[in-house]
């Protein structure tokens, strides 16, 4: 009696049309090659109910409720014109017929009517919210699931994926995927629907009823027209958004750069020219759907008008009765819309589809980092680290490093110096175990680090590593990352790392939040953040990976010698240029394009190596030169 | 004129009539040609009443005819429905398209406005956003608007349209009955507002929850070294998990809001059937009104009821448009601090330019100063060393040269002309900085370097690498310029990455370079070697070096000393150095002994 007649959206969906992708779809780039453009109907069909199947499993009960809820909508719908007919014969035609009426009977009626609508409205809310309930409890399974994923997959695969097609994995695509979650409980409340109206039109009148569901196929095959020329627009809208928010979120990233060199107009017309072919798409796509929504609107009522006209000629000759072709002309007009909401569905699931896979693709991505069982030595005093005959290559075709050996002993310091790119970064990752060596291994006190189970070498290593990465946190957040120290610890290491100093005068002290990235502190600040944060946890290797490029002369002499003073008993790893910071190591290891070149102490390697001179004497000898020329 | 780190206009102060203005002025294609959509709008809505109009009429009329059916009438009325159909079928399939085009045109120039404003907006507010958010600003948010001003705007209008046109006609048939189906919805209608509010607020903290959602996966992303090395990856996903509940919990609510409010509009329609019928047999009583109006009026009420939930369920899921479309229009009305004065601007002439910091003050936005009475005047072609401890405001230093931030007070002069009156594109191409942290773009060696210089050839790439000094590194790299640098440029050594940043600098040719730690990464040797370049690139412009290895300082034709937002010391090498306890001869000898000479 009410809603059918005119369209609706589902569940905030305008129908038919993808909502549009949150956030940072994958760059195109990757994704092509990962999933067809083109699929067929019956493919896209077949998968999209698969991926239907996937959430019914994981949530039956929520389901099982959306669907009751809009059954029992679809049920009451129907229940309405019945009541509406009951009403008109019982009470209305008899009132004007006799001039009087039970007033139970009006009361009846009310009863009745307000009795359907408000079971309606309780189908409705189970329906629209079930549905969204259950839409978003699998979003964010798929997004725990596929984030825990990104945390314990290596290195190397984050080095082989973008930031933005990660987020968008976790973001649009699992939105995508189950965007047909949405429609789904209507779509199944209007098949109960349509078993409902059909039966009844068959029981009004039987030839009526076979001319009203001519309207089906037409309708079914109208919508069929419809996915065809739709989908591979949306695919191609999809990767477009993909593509608009990678440009976006790179450039934003890179706004300081941009702004430096004043190439703001240029980023713009990059974005703008994804947008303006994603604008031209959503045109496109516009049109096709301005054809055929009138002709999937049309189809009901020309059957209504069909039913009639042969309705009329069936009454003339006294085949039926008139109530029999207002009832089945009625019913058709009720179902005609509702049966579009199949229509919806099906339009979700090429989007859906697109997106389940993606994002299968990260939760089948293999490469895991494997752990063994061996727990990590935790005795005072430094660890004994062993690098032998390691090697490793980013190139399939060219080897980075090439058998690189040599040993730290307890407590001792050993220098990394090698020119740029010679691979220092690389061999501190190796050491760290951000990434396994292709050849040879690296041994903690005698342990491979790969027998070590999760959790164990990070109890006891800590890298600080070339360029500071701080978190959207409070300083103390930075600096423990979560673990129970007291703030006096923090505190220590905070002196050690020569940054107490500006920390207390930050406004709340350690709780003062740094901003994305750190933004709110200057470069060096950041660098001895980023250094505390390994020094708090007394580790038994330190690793400092050029750890105070960023600061000054005389704090980086503190630096030293708080490290130096013993205070901290560790093994030291240190990437260095500077001279004082070399001098202080007990072995110097000179990397030269990927290999030892020689090791020995800071004045051994000064003696017999006209490279090592060269790379660590040239500020020397500029200077030396800057004072003959003057 | 002060900078303040604005932060971006969530737009939560203005209204939906403010924020439906507020976006037609930002895209004004918006309403091209409204009139006729409206029009065939209308007319397409009509098509919503032909057949139930139809169906009553031939039943009346037709089946019911007295003396029998009559066919020919429903024949006549059927061939004139189908006709009227084909007509609002057209209208629509035109209405759609059009609707369409103009949406997406203006939607497309939203989104670009937005986007470039992003780019306008002074650094510290574009700080003040995670990028997470600022990019789903000018991405999903507009599509939400898309979604709705495509499908749900003018279905809005028609609705609306509907109602009254739905109203007119069940006056015409029976005002009582009319009023009654009025006093029915009016709980409904009055209640409205409150929902819109309640809803508003919830989509707000949606959307907002996605941007905070989006960053927290974000950040393991970017930072997954640190959060492998220090083995943090349980406390990261419950951060993460934490950010995903809450856009669930948010999600749920303004769900829950939605489907309740919609839910009303059919125990309105229960009401309003009911009462027809009441009252109407009790009209009937009174011989007002006869039987066949009653059954008539009870399908009007059809015809009320379907636009009046059509229009509620759109207002409903509107809000989240709403929100999506203030936050856009946010980015446009957060003003961009540094106004570009334009073509009336001046222009620097295309040679060195001597700078000037006229009593300049700057503090960070809620800080305190950071810099105070600066006074610098650097000779056009003086090389200059800027020196300091860490966070003594050397960077801010080269941030208000090159116009990223403008003073709190005082003012920066190129050339004698303050910089706020520089057109941005003369200044730009006159100044130059490379910045602390090097960032490039996920493309290959020869896109970065050139985007210097856009109209840069290859040869001339390679040759500025020979002329700064990175011909042998250049040489070593295995795909040459082609070479991918990865996101932010990781696939390359930090030094690397700086030597990429360098010499895209040099390439666009600069009148005034600052080079902020520009070299902070790379090896000694190499260093020496890019510095003596550079000199000799540099002669006769001007450069401003901030370095913590002090041979810049060595070198340089002037040392500038800053000391907790001070300049304290200026002056050749030589002579500071000779300064006993001043802060240059303090850190000159930190610098000495860390070389062991
Ligand atoms: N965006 C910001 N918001 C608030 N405070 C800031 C911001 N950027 C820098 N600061 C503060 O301003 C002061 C000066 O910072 P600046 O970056 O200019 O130092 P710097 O001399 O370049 O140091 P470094 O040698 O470590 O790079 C620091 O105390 C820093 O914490
Ligand atoms: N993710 C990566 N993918 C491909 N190549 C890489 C990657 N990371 C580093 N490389 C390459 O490996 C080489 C060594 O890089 P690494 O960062 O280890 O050098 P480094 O010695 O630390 O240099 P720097 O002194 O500049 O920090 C460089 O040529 C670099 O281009
Ligand atoms: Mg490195
Ligand atoms: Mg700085």
């Amino acid at each position: 009696m009410s809603t059918p007649l005119v369209p609706m959206s589902v569940n905030g969906r305008w129908v038919g049309i993808a909502w549009a992708g949150r956030g940072f779809p994958a760059g195109a780039r990757v994704r092509r090659g990962v999933v067809s453009e083109r699929r067929s109907r019956r493919g896209t069909t077949s998968d999209g109910f698969r991926v239907l199947w996937v959430a019914i499993k994981r949530e039956p009960w929520i389901f099982a409720v959306s669907t009751l809820g809009s059954v029992l909508f679809g049920a009451l719908t129907v229940a309405d014109a019945w009541v509406l007919g009951w009403a008109t014969d019982h009470v209305v035609l008899p009132a004007f017929d006799t001039g009087e009426i039970a007033p139970e009977l009006l009361l009846a009626v009310v009863a009745l009517f307000l009795g359907v609508a408000i079971l309606r409205a309780v189908g409705i809310v189970a329906r629209r919210l079930g549905a969204g309930v259950m839409q978003y409890r699998m979003q964010a399974h798929t997004r725990r699931a596929v984030t825990r994923q990104y945390l314990s997959l290596p290195m190397e695969w984050h080095q082989r994926h973008p930031t933005g097609q990660l987020l968008s994995n976790a973001n649009s695509d699992v939105e995508a995927a189950w965007g047909p979650i949405a429609p789904l409980p209507m779509a199944v409340g209007t098949v109960a629907m349509m078993v409902i109206a059909i039966a009844q039109m068959f029981a009004a009148d039987l030839v009526l009823a076979m001319v009203g569901l001519l309207v089906f196929p037409a309708v079914v095959v109208a919508n069929l027209g419809y996915q065809h020329y739709a989908s591979p627009l949306m695919t191609k809208a999809q990767q477009l958004r993909a593509e608009l928010s990678e440009v976006a979120h790179e450039s934003f990233d890179g706004a300081m750069v941009v702004k430096t060199l004043g190439r703001e107009a240029e980023e713009t017309d990059r974005f703008a020219e994804i947008a303006l072919r994603l604008r031209d798409v959503n045109i496109r796509a516009g049109r096709i759907r301005a054809a055929f929504d009138p002709i999937l609107a049309a189809l009901p009522s020309l059957g209504v008008l069909v039913v009639l006209a042969v309705g009329v000629a069936r009454v003339v000759s006294g085949a039926t009765d008139p109530g029999a072709v207002v009832t089945v002309s009625y019913l058709l007009t009720i179902v005609s819309f509702p049966i579009r909401s199949i229509g919806w569905l099906l339009g979700e699931f090429p989007r859906s589809v697109v997106g389940y896979e993606r994002v299968q693709h990260v939760l089948e991505a293999t490469g895991e980092m494997t752990y063994g069982a061996e727990p990590a030595t935790r005795s005072a005093g430094g660890a004994r680290l062993e690098v032998r005959h390691l090697g490793y290559r980013y190139d399939p075709e060219q080897s980075l490093l090439d058998d690189v050996s040599f040993t730290a002993e307890p407590g001792r310091t050993v220098a990394l110096v090698g020119a740029t790119a010679s691979g220092k970064s690389t061999l501190t990752g190796l050491m760290t175990r951000l990434v396994d060596p292709d050849e040879g291994a690296v041994l903690l006190d005698g342990t491979d680090l790969r027998e070590l189970a999760q959790g164990e070498l990070a109890s006891v290593v800590s890298l600080v590593p070339q360029t500071a990465f701080l978190f959207d946190d409070t300083v103390r957040g930075n600096v423990t990352l979560g673990a129970d120290v007291p703030d006096g610890a923090v505190w220590e290491a905070l002196r050690a790392a020569q940054a107490d100093g500006f920390v207390a005068a930050l406004p709340h002290g350690l709780d003062t939040r740094l901003g994305e990235r750190g933004t709110s502190l200057s470069g060096g600040q950041r660098q001895r953040i980023s250094l505390a944060r390994a020094l708090v946890r007394r580790p038994r290797l330190l690793v400092l990976d050029d750890a105070t490029s960023a600061v000054d002369p005389e704090v980086e002499a503190r630096i030293l010698e708080a490290l130096r003073s013993g205070a901290q008993e560790s093994t030291l790893v240190v990437v260095a240029y500077r001279k004082a910071t070399i001098a202080l190591a007990d072995e110097v290891v000179h990397l030269e394009d990927g290999r030892v070149a020689d090791r020995g102490t800071h004045d051994e390697l000064l003696a017999r190596s006209p490279a090592y001179a060269h790379l660590v004497n040239a500020y020397e000898v500029a200077a030396e030169l800057v004072g003959e020329a003057e | 004129m002060s900078t303040t780190g604005t932060a971006l206009d969530t737009g939560e102060q203005i209204g939906a009539i403010a924020t439906l203005r507020r976006g037609i002025h930002y895209s004004p294609e918006l309403t091209e040609g409204f009139r006729v959509t409206l029009l065939l709008a209308l007319i397409a809505s009509i098509g919503q009443v032909i057949v139930p109009v139809t169906v009553q009429r031939t039943v009346d009329h037709g089946l019911n005819a007295p003396g029998g059916p009559d066919v020919s009438y429903v024949v006549e009325m059927g061939i004139a429905a189908a006709l009227a159909i084909s007509l609002t079928s057209w209208a629509s399939y035109a209405m759609t398209r059009r609707l369409f085009a103009t949406s997406e045109r203006g939607l497309a120039t939203l989104r670009i406005k937005a986007f470039r404003h992003v780019h306008d907006l002074p650094l510290l507010t574009q700080n003040t956003e995670r990028r997470g958010a600022l990019v789903s600003r000018v991405t999903s948010d507009v599509d939400q608007v898309s979604q709705f001003l495509v499908f749900g705007g003018l279905l809005l209008i028609v609705s609306v349209g509907q109602v009254l046109v739905a109203t007119v006609v069940m006056v015409i048939y029976s005002w009582q009955l009319a009023l009654v189906v009025w006093v029915c919805f009016a709980p409904l209608f009055l209640s409205l507002r409150y929902f819109q509010q309640k809803l508003s607020a919830a989509y707000g903290v949606v959307r907002g929850q996605v941007g905070v959602m989006l960053s927290a996966i974000a950040e393991p992303v970017v930072g997954a070294a640190v959060v492998r090395s220090y083995a943090v990856e349980d406390r990261t996903q419950a951060r993460i998990d934490e950010a995903i509940d809450e856009y669930k919990a948010a999600s749920t609510r303004a769900q829950g809001f939605t489907a309740f409010s919609f839910s009303l509009g059919g125990v309105s329609a229960g009401l309003a059937n009911a009462g027809v019928i009441v009252v109407g047999v009790w009209l009937g009583f009174a011989g007002d009104i006869t039987a066949g109006t009653v059954l008539a009026f009870a399908y009007l009420v059809t015809l009320f009821v379907g636009p009046v939930q059509m229009g509620t369920q759109i207002l409903t899921d509107a809000q989240n448009a709403i929100v999506s479309w203030r936050r856009v229009i946010g980015i446009l009305d957060t003003p961009a601090d540094l106004v570009d004065p334009g073509p009336d601007g001046a222009t620097l002439p295309h040679r060195a330019a001597d700078v000037c910091f006229r009593h300049v003050l700057f503090a960070y936005p809620g800080g305190p100063p950071v810099l105070r009475d600066i006074d610098l005047e650097i000779p056009a072609g003086r090389r200059v060393a800027v020196v300091g401890e860490t966070g003594s405001g050397k960077s801010t230093i080269a941030k208000l040269l090159t116009r990223l931030m403008d003073p709190t007070e005082g003012a920066v002069l190129l050339d004698g002309v303050d910089v706020r009156s520089i057109s941005q594109q003369s200044l730009r191409r006159s100044v130059v900085l490379v910045p602390q942290e090097g960032f490039l773009f996920d493309d290959t060696v020869a896109a970065n370097v050139r985007y210097g210089r856009l109209d840069a050839t290859d040869e001339e790439i390679v040759a500025a690498a020979d002329a700064i000094g990175l011909g042998d590194w250049l040489a070593g790299l295995p795909r040459g310029i082609a070479t991918q640098v990865g996101q932010r440029g990781e696939s390359l050594s930090a030094g690397e990455r700086q030597l990429v940043a360098l010499w895209r600098a040099q390439l666009a040719d600069p009148d005034l370079l600052v080079l902020d730690e520009a070299t902070s990464a790379v090896d000694p040797a190499l260093e020496m070697r890019i510095g003596q370049a550079l000199e000799r690139l540099m002669t006769g412009r001007t450069s401003v070096t901030i370095a913590h290895r002090l041979t810049t300082a060595e070198r340089a034709d002037e040392v500038v000393v800053v000391d907790r937002g001070r300049i304290v010391q200026r002056g050749p090498h030589a002579e500071l150095a000779q300064q006993d306890g001043s802060v240059y001869a303090s850190l000159y000898a930190s610098w000495v002994a860390q070389q062991g000479r």
